[in-house]
C-alpha cells in the first residue's frame, strides 16, 4: 500500500515539479559525459568500415536518433494509455513535453539517413519500407502536436491526442521489423542481442551515443514539462507559491 | 589508439566529409537550439503567468475593498 501511495504522490504535478527540477542537471551532465565518450570512441578510435569507408560514421547519430524517435513515441503512447484509463493530469503533460523532441529525433533520423543514402545507394531518398514508415512517424508527431494545439479545452486535447497516439503506435513495429518483413534497400540491423556485425569500438561508440541521446531527451522533456505544469496548473496554490517564491524573474 | 593521421584526414572523412559533417552538424544544431528555445519559452511563460497572477490579485483586492 505504501508503494502505491508514493507512486500517486509523484504523479501529482506539485511533487513532480521540484523533483524534475533537481533531476535535470544530472541528466544534462550524463548526456555530456556519454556524448563525449561516444564521440571519442566513434569519431577518433573506431576503425574504418571495410565496405563503407569512413561514411559509416553517420551511424553514431543515425541509429541513436532513430531508436529515440521510436522509443519516445512508445513512451508517449504509454502515457496516453494511462491518461485515457485513469484520467491523470500528468500523462497529457508528459506526452506534450515529449512530442517536439520525438519529432526532432524522427527528422534527424531521416536527415542523417538521406546523407547516408546518397553516397551508399546513390539516392537521397527511396520509397523503401523503412524510410516510408519513419516518415509516417514524423507525420504522426506533427499530427499529434497540431491536433492538441488546435483544441482549446485541455482535457479534450489530451484525449484526442492520446487516441491518435494509440492508433499510430501500430507504425512502430512496422518501422522496427520492416527490414525483416520486406525486401528493403535499407540494411538490416547491425546490432542484436546475440551477435553484432560491428567491431567492438564501433558498437561501444554507438551504445554510448544512444545513452547520450537518452539522457538528452529526458533532460529536455523534463525542462519542457515543468513549463507546461506551470501553465496548466496556474490556478493552483502550489504554482502561485512557486511563482511568488522566485519573483526575481529568474527562470529557475 | 587514434585512428586518424592528421586533422585534415579527420575533416575529410575519407571523402565522406560532406555527409558525415552534414549529419553531425544538424545534430549539434538541434541539441544546442532546442534547449535554448525551451529555456526561453520557460522564461516568457513564467513572466506572463506572474503578470496574470498580479492582475488577478489586484482585481481581487479591489473587489474586497469596495
Amino acid at each position: 500500500m505504501k508503494d502505491r501511495f508514493n507512486l500517486y504522490r509523484f504523479a501529482s504535478p506539485a511533487t513532480f515539479y521540484p523533483l524534475a527540477g533537481k533531476l535535470i542537471p544530472w541528466f544534462v551532465a550524463l548526456s555530456v559525459v556519454f556524448g563525449l565518450a561516444g564521440l571519442y570512441l566513434g569519431m577518433l578510435v573506431a576503425p574504418t568500415d571495410f565496405q563503407q569507408g569512413e561514411g559509416y560514421r553517420i551511424i553514431f547519430i543515425h541509429v541513436p536518433a532513430s531508436w529515440m524517435s521510436m522509443f519516445i513515441y512508445l513512451v508517449m503512447a504509454g502515457w496516453a494509455a494511462i491518461g485515457l484509463a485513469f484520467n491523470t493530469r500528468l500523462s497529457g503533460m508528459m506526452a506534450q513535453a515529449l512530442a517536439p523532441t520525438g519529432a526532432l529525433m524522427a527528422f534527424l533520423s531521416l536527415w542523417t539517413g538521406a546523407l547516408w543514402g546518397k553516397p551508399m545507394w546513390g539516392a537521397w531518398w527511396v520509397w523503401d519500407a523503412r524510410l516510408t514508415s519513419e516518415l509516417i512517424l514524423l507525420f504522426l508527431y506533427i499530427g499529434y502536436m497540431a491536433l492538441t494545439a488546435a483544441i482549446d479545452d485541455q482535457r479534450r486535447a489530451d484525449k484526442a491526442g492520446g487516441l491518435l497516439l494509440l492508433v499510430g503506435v501500430v507504425n512502430v513495429p512496422i518501422i522496427y521489423f520492416s527490414v525483416k518483413w520486406w525486401n528493403t534497400l535499407h540494411q538490416g540491423s547491425s546490432v542484436n542481442l546475440t551477435k553484432s556485425s560491428m567491431a567492438e569500438t564501433m558498437l561501444w561508440g554507438m551504445l554510448l551515443m544512444a545513452l547520450c541521446f537518452w539522457m538528452y531527451s529526458i533532460a529536455v522533456a523534463l525542462m519542457r514539462v515543468r513549463t507546461i505544469m506551470l501553465e496548466r496548473e496556474r490556478h493552483t496554490d502550489w504554482v502561485r507559491a512557486e511563482l511568488g517564491a522566485n519573483s526575481s524573474g529568474a527562470a529557475k | 589508439m587514434i585512428h586518424w593521421n592528421s586533422f585534415s584526414d579527420f575533416l575529410a572523412m575519407g571523402g565522406y566529409g560532406l555527409y558525415v559533417w552534414g549529419s553531425f552538424g544538424l545534430n549539434a544544431l538541434i541539441m544546442i537550439v532546442e534547449p535554448i528555445v525551451v529555456a526561453r519559452n520557460r522564461k516568457t511563460t513564467i513572466a506572463r503567468l506572474k503578470r496574470q497572477l498580479r492582475a488577478e490579485d489586484r482585481a481581487e483586492t479591489r473587489n474586497t475593498a469596495e
